[in-house]
Parts: structure tokens; C-alpha cells; sequence
């Protein structure tokens, strides 16, 4: 059965390929072999069917009107041009890195289409070696269970909507979005787009979608900005710039990972070094400091100071919430 | 479409001008090409064996020398001017791939930057149109200190040994090792050196950016015979089910721990807590991890752990009281 299928398929490719000009239903019946014995209806069924098959592979044929004469005034073809993968040249070294290519998606639906876009580069000439050892392995996961749903969103510019569980928040609400593009930052996906319902644009953490998420209007319906800059909307989620200073004390022999960071360090006694620290977000100097309990004081300004206090104190208990 | 013929027919579709400009290749070849069994590939000739034009005056259909792959296992096909080129990447296969090379840029050094950008500019014009959808989707990765990078491209490329001052965060200590470089790693938005440490004397994966200081060393390196690259493909940090277990009640301000550690399990409670399970191989990283959570999150099990860390944090409110 599969074969009959592929052969027949396989047949009516070749035969709108050869087309100089759109060519009429009848023309294909006589030409492809396998829709002789077959009723008119269903030719005319199973006809429609292999074009829409050949389609979702991404065989681009086309419709437009035949000389007069015929019959039918639908014709078909498939333009050489629009369908022949380009003339792709890669020196050695270029060669390489696509084969490396070949081994970054840690997830099944785009690591298989990675190796069947290099299946076509390879059947057009290049040779690409994917199993070379390097010395650079870079990896992309996706294990979110909404990636796939909102990847095909964004490429296809189809407005979603999706179960939505921020991170503070125990509720799951629903989010209404356009979605622009889609950025990996520090290992984790976001998606970033419209928000219908707050009318501006937003960033959403793909793993905070509940299940998948779900088509709610036209592929193509809506254009992302011109200016779109995914990665300086990235950055916003980053923590703020360094604008304040702090004044820390370090144990000897402890928090070298703060010293690295230090603007300005002196030595206090042969317990303690005093530094000064550049940070953008009081409450996230306060959760690192408190991470290193009795080795770091934290000494100015009050606000990093009366923080890591609190944190402390709810944490030995002494204080309640 | 039946999968099948679906798989068969793009197969197909670039089998044979793959086949056009390798005449006479092994079947085998085919097959690790491809990625499939031999088997599937002769199923895939006997199938383009009827295909072509069939019309009676220009007859023109594919012709594969069957005797030489029954007799000496090659593929001889002819006949097939008209399927002299693949078939265009679809747009998911040239945002899959262009993606990764961009992935791919992102980690490389200097010297190889250079070539993933003229592969990323030859691709994207093959690709057309698409090349405008790749730009809806980005990588950003963590390179570390950029001194520190170099300088450990260059043990790599010389095949050297490096000595590695290096943060261990669970401890709050800065170590001192040899270590010989094996390869770079990069996964979760973090770049790890993937190395031989003589120290430890085993393989172990060194994050970029907690590697202070670097400085290559006269020796080679010299990984033991048996030092292998770390499987990664089932993530870069699997917790070991030998290790212990933690069990803590997260208030909203702390559930982000649930999404940034691999977790064994999540209950939501009745007080409105998230109550997750996980493993720790370090008990000084579950103390840090506590304190940083400054209440938000109480730790239920082990209890001693969580004694010895209410001990940890009374000890650092006494620097206050003075």
C-alpha cells in the first residue's frame, strides 16, 4: 500500500515538474499510470488528496488558468525554480560547523528536522559530516510541554491563548497573545509578544504554560514590529543594571565569589575584609547575601541590611511571617 | 498521509539527486547517510524503479542497475534528468538549522566564529524568505569571562594542560587543580569546560564563569584511556537517585525552585505551599539554598538538616547584635 502510494506520488511530482505550462487534470490522469483504473470520482478525490500530501512536504504547486480548448480551464505545475533547492557551496571548514549543527537540538521534532534539512544540503552536494568529534558541543532543550505548540505559533504568526501560572502566583490565569519570537535566556525559553489583554508587549516563561497552547485565529494574521530586538527584550528580564552600592564584610576565607565582584576591599582586621559591591536589585543582593549566613555582614545601606536581617531572622525562626 | 509513504516519498525525493552525483556508491553508505537500514533503501529503489515519465513516446523512467546491488551491494541509477536537485528546505527544517548554527555561533571561539558565519549567510540565502522567520527565534548563551574563554581555547587547540583556580559555590571555597581539557560544553544557557581533573582524578564538567583564573601549562594534556566525554543526552544534571532526598513547602515567593531545579516531585498543599522533593548531593548547597530563601521556603525533611540550618542563620544574626 505505501509503495503504491510513493510510486504514485513519486509519479505525479515528476509529471507537474516536466510542465512548461499548466497542464489540465485530464492530461495528468493519462500521464500518471496509477489513476487509469479508477472511476472519474475517484480520481477526482484521490487527485486532490496527493496534491494536498504533496504540499505539506513543502512541494510548492501551483494553479492557474490553461489554453482555452481544454476542458478543464484549472491547470497545474510546479515551478523548477520554486521548488530546486538553490546551489549551496561549502568550503571545508563551513562544511564542518553544519554538520556540528546537526547534534544542538536536544528534542525530537526539531532535531529530526534538522536532519532531514541536512539530507537535502547532502543530496545537493554537501558533503556534511555528522558524527566529526569537536571540541564544542553545544546543546539546546527544550523539555517545556508547550514548546512545540508555541514554536509553530511563532513561525507561523498565529494569535494563541494558554493557561498561564506566573511566579508568584498560585492561580493559573489565561493569557491572550500574539506572539513574536520566541528566546532561549540562560537556558530557559521565553515567549515574547502582544498581550491582548493588557494591550502591550509581554514575555511569558514557556515552562509556566500550563499543557499546550492553543490556536485562536489565522496563521499570518498580525505582524511582529519592524524593529522587534528579541534579545534587548531578553535583557529586561535580566536583573537591573548595577546603579547602588553596598558595603559588605567578608570572613577570611569565604565569599570569593562576591570578592570577585567587589568595586573597592579593605582589610578590617584578620577576621574580616570590608568590600564594596556594585547591584541593581536590592532584594536579590539580600537573597544571595543571606546565602552565606554567619561569613558575610552586611553593613550599608539600611535597606540591604534591614533585608538580609529579616531574612535571617524568619529563617532561624526568631521572627514569624 | 500514511506516515510511511510520507517519510518514503522526501526520502526519495533527495535519494535520488544524492544518487545522481555518487554513482556507484555502497548501499551501506546510503544508509548511514540517510539514517536508515540498507533494507529501507533497496524498498526505496524498487520503488523509484517505476517511477519516471511513462509516456510511450518520451518514456524516460529511473533506471537502477538491480545486479549490482544484489551482485556487489553498490547503487548505479540513471535516467532521472528531471529530479537532478533536492527539494527546498521547508521552513521548519531551515529554522531548525539555522537556529542551531546560531546556537552554534553564540558558543564558538574567535577562530571558529569566522566559518559558522559564512555557513549562517550561505544558508540563509538558500533558504530565502525564511531567513526572516529565523529572526523570531534567539539563543543567547553564557560565554564567561572572555580572557578566561581564550585562554582555554588556546589549551584546547595546542592540546595542553591548564591549571584552573576554580569557585565551588556549595562550599564557598575557590579550589586550586590541574585539569585537561577534553571539550567545551554548553547547555542550559551555561558554558562548562568538560575536562580531566587530576585532583579529583575523574571527568568533570567546570561552569565558565566560575573559573577565576586559567593559565595553560607546558604539559599536554593527557586524559587517562579511559576518560570519556560525559553522556548528555538525557540533561547535563541528573540526579542520582542514590543521593539523599529533600523535602520542602514553598511559599509563592520561592516556587521558581521548582521550575530551576530538575524536582522529584510537587504537591500543592492546603496552606497554598508547593511541596516539592529533591535530591542534593551537598548538604552545604541545601543550607545556602534555605537561607537564600529567607522564609519562603521551610525545609521539612531531613530534620537535622533543617536544625543545623535555624543553628546557621542564629549564628549570622549574632554579627548583628553588636
Amino acid at each position: 500500500m505505501t509503495k503504491r502510494k510513493s510510486e504514485r506520488l513519486m509519479n505525479l511530482t515528476i509529471c507537474l515538474l516536466v510542465a512548461r505550462t499548466f497542464i489540465s487534470k485530464s492530461r495528468i490522469r493519462q500521464a500518471v499510470e496509477a489513476y487509469h483504473d479508477m472511476g472519474d470520482d475517484a480520481f477526482d478525490r484521490m487527485f486532490d488528496r496527493d496534491k494536498e500530501e504533496l504540499r505539506v512536504l513543502g512541494i510548492p504547486i501551483e494553479t492557474g488558468p490553461i489554453e482555452k480548448g481544454f476542458e478543464d480551464d484549472v491547470g497545474y505545475r510546479i515551478r523548477r525554480d520554486r521548488f530546486e533547492l538553490p546551489e549551496v557551496s561549502l568550503e571545508a571548514d563551513e562544511a564542518a560547523v553544519v554538520g556540528l549543527a546537526a547534534r544542538v537540538w536536544q528534542h525530537a521534532s526539531l532535531a529530526s528536522a534538522t536532519t532531514q534539512g541536512l539530507r537535502k544540503l547532502r543530496a545537493g552536494g554537501v558533503d556534511v559530516d555528522e558524527s566529526a568529534l569537536s571540541i564544542l558541543e553545544p546543546q539546546l532543550a527544550t523539555d517545556e510541554p508547550a514548546f512545540d505548540s508555541v514554536f509553530a505559533a511563532v513561525t507561523q504568526r498565529t494569535p494563541i491563548e494558554f493557561g498561564y501560572r506566573a511566579a508568584t502566583a498560585t492561580e493559573v490565569g489565561t493569557r491572550h497573545l500574539e506572539p513574536w519570537g520566541i528566546v532561549s535566556w540562560h537556558g530557559h525559553w521565553y515567549v515574547v509578544g502582544h498581550d491582548r489583554d493588557r494591550d502591550d508587549a509581554r514575555m511569558f516563561r514557556v515552562s509556566r504554560i500550563e499543557g499546550e497552547a492553543t490556536p485562536i485565529g489565522q496563521p499570518g494574521s498580525y505582524a511582529p514590529p519592524d524593529d522587534l530586538d528579541l534579545r534587548a527584550l531578553a535583557r529586561t528580564l535580566a536583573p537591573p543594571h548595577p546603579h547602588s552600592s553596598a558595603t559588605v564584610r567578608v570572613r577570611h576565607g569565604a565569599g570569593d565569589a562576591l570578592r570577585r565582584r567587589a568595586v573597592n576591599s579593605h582589610q578590617v582586621d584578620d577576621q574580616w575584609t570590608e568590600i564594596e559591591l556594585a547591584y541593581g536589585s536590592g532584594t536579590s543582593l539580600a537573597d544571595e547575601l543571606a546565602s552565606f549566613g554567619p561569613d558575610i555582614v552586611a553593613i550599608a545601606p539600611d535597606e540591604v541590611r534591614d533585608a538580609v536581617v529579616r531574612r535571617l531572622s524568619l529563617v532561624a525562626g526568631v521572627e514569624q511571617r | 498521509m500514511t506516515p510511511n509513504a510520507q517519510e518514503q516519498v522526501e526520502r526519495m525525493l533527495a535519494l535520488v539527486p544524492y544518487l545522481r552525483a555518487r554513482d556507484g556508491i555502497s548501499i551501506d553508505e546510503v544508509a548511514r547517510d540517510f539514517g536508515v537500514r540498507p533494507s529501507q533503501i533497496v524498498k526505496d529503489l524498487k520503488v523509484l524503479w517505476f517511477c519516471g515519465l511513462p509516456d510511450a513516446v518520451t518514456g524516460d523512467m529511473i533506471d537502477i542497475d538491480m545486479e549490482a546491488l544484489d551482485g556487489e551491494g553498490v547503487v548505479k541509477l540513471t535516467n532521472a534528468d528531471y529530479l537532478t536537485r533536492p527539494l527546498r528546505l521547508a521552513p521548519h527544517e531551515a529554522l531548525a538549522l539555522i537556529v542551531a548554527l546560531r546556537t552554534l555561533r553564540e558558543a564558538s571561539g574567535d577562530s571558529q566564529r569566522d566559518a559558522v558565519d559564512r555557513a549562517l549567510s550561505k544558508l540563509e540565502r538558500a533558504t530565502g524568505e525564511i531567513g526572516q522567520t529565523a529572526a523570531a527565534v534567539d539563543v543567547h548563551v553564557d560565554s564567561g569571562d572572555a580572557a578566561v574563554r581564550s585562554t582555554i581555547d588556546q589549551a584546547l587547540a595546542g592540546n595542553r594542560r591548564v591549571h584552573l583556580s576554580y569557585y565551588v559555590p556549595s562550599r564557598d571555597e575557590t579550589t586550586e587543580r590541574d585539569a585537561d581539557p577534553m571539550r567545551l560544553v554548553f547547555a542550559d544557557g551555561q558554558g562548562y569546560l568538560e575536562a580531566w581533573c587530576h585532583r579529583a582524578r575523574e571527568t568533570r564538567l567546570f561552569r565558565l564563569d566560575r573559573i577565576s583564573a586559567v593559565a595553560v601549562l607546558d604539559a599536554a594534556a593527557t586524559p587517562p584511556p579511559g576518560a570519556r566525554p560525559k553522556d548528555l543526552s538525557g540533561g547535563l544534571f541528573q540526579p542520582d537517585p542514590d543521593d539523599p532526598l529533600a523535602v520542602l513547602d514553598l511559599a509563592p515567593g520561592a516556587r521558581w525552585v521548582a521550575d530551576y531545579y530538575p524536582i522529584e516531585s510537587r504537591e500543592e498543599t492546603a496552606s497554598g505551599r508547593l511541596r516539592i522533593g529533591l535530591r542534593y548531593r551537598d548538604r552545604g548547597w541545601l543550607e545556602r539554598l534555605v537561607l537564600r530563601l529567607g522564609g519562603d521556603a521551610e525545609l521539612i525533611e531531613p530534620q537535622t538538616l533543617a536544625a543545623a540550618v535555624r543553628d546557621r542563620a542564629q549564628a549570622a544574626l549574632a554579627n548583628y547584635s553588636g
